[in-house]
C-alpha cells in the first residue's frame, strides 16, 4: 500500500477481494479527489507514462461527498471506456456538492500502455470522504474490475 | 469466518438465524474448510440481503462467496413482488450476465497438440481481448437496439452463429422483457465498438481437455468423453452493462429512502419490483442479458472460423450457454404453493434439475449443464442441476473458483512472463495482451476450484459431470 507521489498529488491502492481500492490523499477535497482519480487510472497503467495531449470535461454532481466521488470516477471510466482515453492529470473544483474540471490525457496505446485491467464502475464500497486532520483530506472507494 | 457463528445444519449446509431486521435466515452452502476461509464480509452481507422486503425463504450464499457489493458474490435470493418485493442493481453486478458457455469440438487432444500454437496464435488474432480492445462489428444506434431485444437470435439472424444453438443457451437465446428504450446513449456509447469482445480481467477464451468423467450417463448426455475438447467462454454484456449497473445503482441509491425501503448498506441499492424505478431497471438489465447473449454468440462463432482454419473438418457444437449474474422471473413452489419470483444470482448459476420444462429435449434427462470456470492452471468442471437443488437454493449452484489473494499481492507474488513459462512446461499455452493482467490471474491467485464443486455436490446444488484442463488460454 506504498504512497505513490506524482506532482503533488498522492495516491496509493488497497486490496479488496477480487477488486482494488483506490484512494487519493491532498490538502483539499478537489485535491484527493484528482489523487483518487489517478489512482484509478494506474489501475490500467503508470500514470507516469501517459501523455497529457487533450482534455475532457468532467461535470457531475452526487448527493452527498461519496457519491460525488463514485460519480466523478464513474464519469473518467466513462471516458477511458468510450472515447478509448488514458489519463495524465486532473484538475477538479469543487463546489458544495457539483464538481467541475478536466482530465488530460491521450488515446489508449495498447503497445505502449499494457493496460492491465478494465474498470466496470466505482462503488460504494468502502466509499469514504474525510478531511482525517486539518488540511490532510482523503477520498477512496472499490473500483470493480 | 468462524464456523462457531452459524448453525450446522449438515455437512455443506450452514444457517445464520434472522436477528434484528432479517426477514429471513441466511443459509451458507459450504464444508467447514470453506466457511473458515470466507470473508466476515459474507456473513453481513447474506444477513443484509435477509433484511430486504419481500425476499422468499432465505438469504443464499454458494460455496465459493466472497465479498460483493451490497449482495456477496456466490449471493442468491427469490423476492416477490406481491410481498412489496424488490430488485436489487447490486443482487445483478456490474457485468450484467457475466457468464460461460462450452462448445463440443470433434477434434481430438492429439491433433490439437499437433497444432497447438497455431491455434493460439489464430484464436488470439481473431478474438478481441484485454482492455481498449475492438472488434470487427460496429453498430449504429438501431443496430444496436435490435441486438437489445434479440439477443443470441439476433446474432444468428446476422450471421454470427448457427439456429441450432439457441436451444442450448438459456432463455433460448433471447430474454423476453428486455427493453432499449431505458437504456441510455452513454450505455449505447460504451457498446458501440465492444460486441464479440471478450473483456478484461478474469474473462477467457480457453481450449480445454476432459480429464475426467465423474458422471458417466450424465456425459454421455452431455457429450462429453474422456479426452475431448471443448471450447469455452467466458465474459458478459461489457461496457454497455457496465454502464446500466454504474447508471441505475446510483439513481436506487438515491431513491431508496423514498420507496420507503431501509438499506442496511447503500451498496444494497434496490427498488420495488411495482415501481417506475423497478420496471425500468428490469427492462435495462434484461436487454443488458441479451447484449450478453449476443457477445457470447458471436465470439463463439469467431472460435468456430478459426478451428475451420486450422481444422477443415471442424465441428463445435454448443453443450450449453450459462449466465451468473442476473435477476429473472421463475417459476417456483414456496411451501406448497408455485408462483413467479424475482430471481437473483450474483455470482451464482442456475441449476434446473433434470425434467425441468426450460430445457431442451435432450438435455432434460440429465439436468441442466453448470458450467464452473477455475483458474488458468487448475482447471474448470461441469456440473448438472440435480432434483435436489430447487428445494436447496431455487435450482442455484456455484460459479467459480473465486479468489483467494487480491490483484495486488498477486502483482508482489508473481510477474506474468514466470506464469505463461511456467505453465507451458505444464503444456498450458496463454495468449494476452498483458503481462500484469497474467500475473493479477496467476492460478495461484484463486482458491481451489475442485474444492467449491466438491461442496456444492455434497450440498446437493448441482453434481460433478466431468473436469477439465485448459490446453490454450486467451486472456481478456
Amino acid at each position: 500500500m506504498a504512497k505513490t507521489s506524482l506532482a503533488e498529488a498522492c495516491w496509493e491502492h488497497f486490496p479488496h477481494g477480487a477488486d482494488i481500492g483506490v484512494r487519493g490523499h491532498g490538502a483539499t477535497m478537489a485535491e484527493a479527489f484528482e489523487a483518487a482519480a489517478l489512482a484509478a487510472t494506474a489501475v490500467l497503467t503508470p500514470p507516469e507514462g501517459v501523455r497529457a495531449e487533450r482534455s475532457v470535461a468532467i461535470d457531475v454532481t452526487g448527493a452527498d461527498p461519496e457519491l460525488l466521488l463514485v460519480n466523478f470516477l464513474n464519469a473518467i471510466v466513462y471516458e477511458m471506456a468510450a472515447e478509448r482515453m488514458i489519463f495524465a492529470r486532473f484538475h477538479v473544483r469543487i463546489d458544495g456538492l457539483r464538481l467541475t474540471g478536466e482530465a488530460r490525457g491521450e488515446t489508449i496505446d495498447r503497445m505502449r500502455h499494457e493496460p492491465a485491467v478494465e474498470i466496470k464502475g466505482a462503488t460504494l464500497t468502502m466509499a469514504k470522504v474525510a478531511e482525517e486532520r486539518p488540511g490532510e483530506w482523503i477520498a477512496q472507494c472499490v473500483v470493480d474490475v | 469466518m468462524d464456523p462457531g457463528r452459524l448453525t450446522q445444519a449438515g455437512a455443506c449446509e450452514w444457517h445464520i438465524e434472522p436477528t434484528g431486521k432479517m426477514n429471513v435466515p441466511a443459509v451458507l452452502y459450504a464444508d467447514e474448510e470453506l466457511i473458515r476461509g470466507m470473508d466476515d464480509k459474507v456473513f453481513e452481507q447474506a444477513s443484509n440481503v435477509a433484511m430486504l422486503p419481500g425476499i422468499v425463504r432465505a438469504s443464499y450464499a454458494m460455496p465459493d462467496a466472497h465479498w460483493g457489493y451490497g449482495f456477496p458474490i456466490g449471493g442468491v435470493a427469490a423476492f416477490d413482488a406481491a410481498a412489496g418485493g424488490v430488485v436489487s442493481g447490486g443482487g445483478v453486478g456490474f457485468d450484467i450476465s457475466c457468464g460461460v458457455r462450452s462448445m463440443l469440438t470433434n477434434i481430438d487432444a492429439d491433433r490439437i497438440r499437433a497444432h497447438q500454437r497455431e491455434l493460439a496464435d489464430a484464436l488470439f488474432e481473431k478474438v478481441p481481448a484485454g482492455v481498449g480492445s475492438t472488434s470487427a462489428i460496429h453498430l449504429t444506434d438501431e443496430g444496436l437496439d435490435e441486438m437489445l431485444a434479440g439477443g443470441a437470435e439476433w446474432a444468428v439472424r446476422s450471421g454470427w452463429g448457427e439456429m441450432r444453438d439457441l436451444d442450448r443457451i438459456e432463455e433460448r437465446g433471447r430474454m423476453r422483457g428486455g427493453n432499449p428504450g431505458y437504456i441510455s446513449p452513454r450505455a449505447h456509447k460504451r457498446q458501440r465498438h465492444e460486441m464479440g469482445t471478450l473483456g478484461s480481467g478474469n474473462h477467457y477464451l480457453e481450449v480445454q481437455q476432459v480429464t475426467e468423467i465423474h458422471d458417466a450417463e450424465a456425459a454421455r448426455g452431455f457429450g462429453l468423453s474422456p479426452e475431448h475438447i471443448v471450447v469455452t467462454i467466458h465474459c458478459g454484456s461489457r461496457g454497455l452493462g457496465h454502464q446500466i449497473g454504474t447508471e441505475f445503482l446510483a439513481e436506487m441509491a438515491a431513491e431508496a429512502p423514498k420507496q420507503g425501503i431501509d438499506l442496511p448498506e447503500r451498496e444494497l441499492a434496490c427498488a420495488r419490483l411495482d415501481s417506475d424505478l423497478g420496471k425500468r431497471y428490469l427492462g435495462a438489465m434484461w436487454a443488458g442479458i441479451n447484449c450478453a447473449l449476443a457477445n457470447r454468440e458471436i465470439i463463439g462463432h469467431f472460435a468456430r472460423e478459426v478451428f475451420a482454419q486450422v481444422f477443415p473438418d471442424a465441428e463445435l457444437d454448443l453443450l450449453y450457454d450459462v449466465s451468473h449474474n442476473t435477476c429473472k422471473i421463475e417459476w417456483h413452489a414456496v411451501d406448497g404453493v408455485e408462483k413467479d419470483l424475482f430471481i437473483h444470482r450474483k455470482g451464482a448459476t442456475r441449476a434446473f434439475g433434470p425434467g425441468h420444462d426450460d430445457l431442451p429435449a435432450a438435455l432434460k434427462p440429465f439436468g441442466q449443464p453448470v458450467l464452473i470456470g477455475g483458474s488458468m492452471g487448475t482447471g474448470s468442471h461441469i456440473l448438472a442441476g440435480t432434483a435436489t437443488s430447487e428445494a436447496k437454493a431455487f435450482s442455484s449452484a456455484c460459479h467459480g473458483a473465486g479468489r483467494r489473494m487480491s490483484r495486488h499481492q498477486a502483482l508482489k507474488n508473481w510477474k506474468g512472463r514466470q506464469v505463461v513459462d511456467d505453465l507451458a512446461e505444464r503444456g498450458i499455452i496463454v495468449r494476452s495482451h498483458t503481462s500484469r493482467g497474467i500475473a493479477e490471474e496467476a492460478p495461484g491467485a484463486y482458491k481451489d476450484v475442485d474444492a467449491v464443486v466438491d461442496a456444492a455436490e455434497k450440498a446437493g446444488l448441482a453434481r460433478k459431470v466431468a473436469r477439465l484442463v485448459p490446453l490454450i488460454c486467451i486472456k481478456g
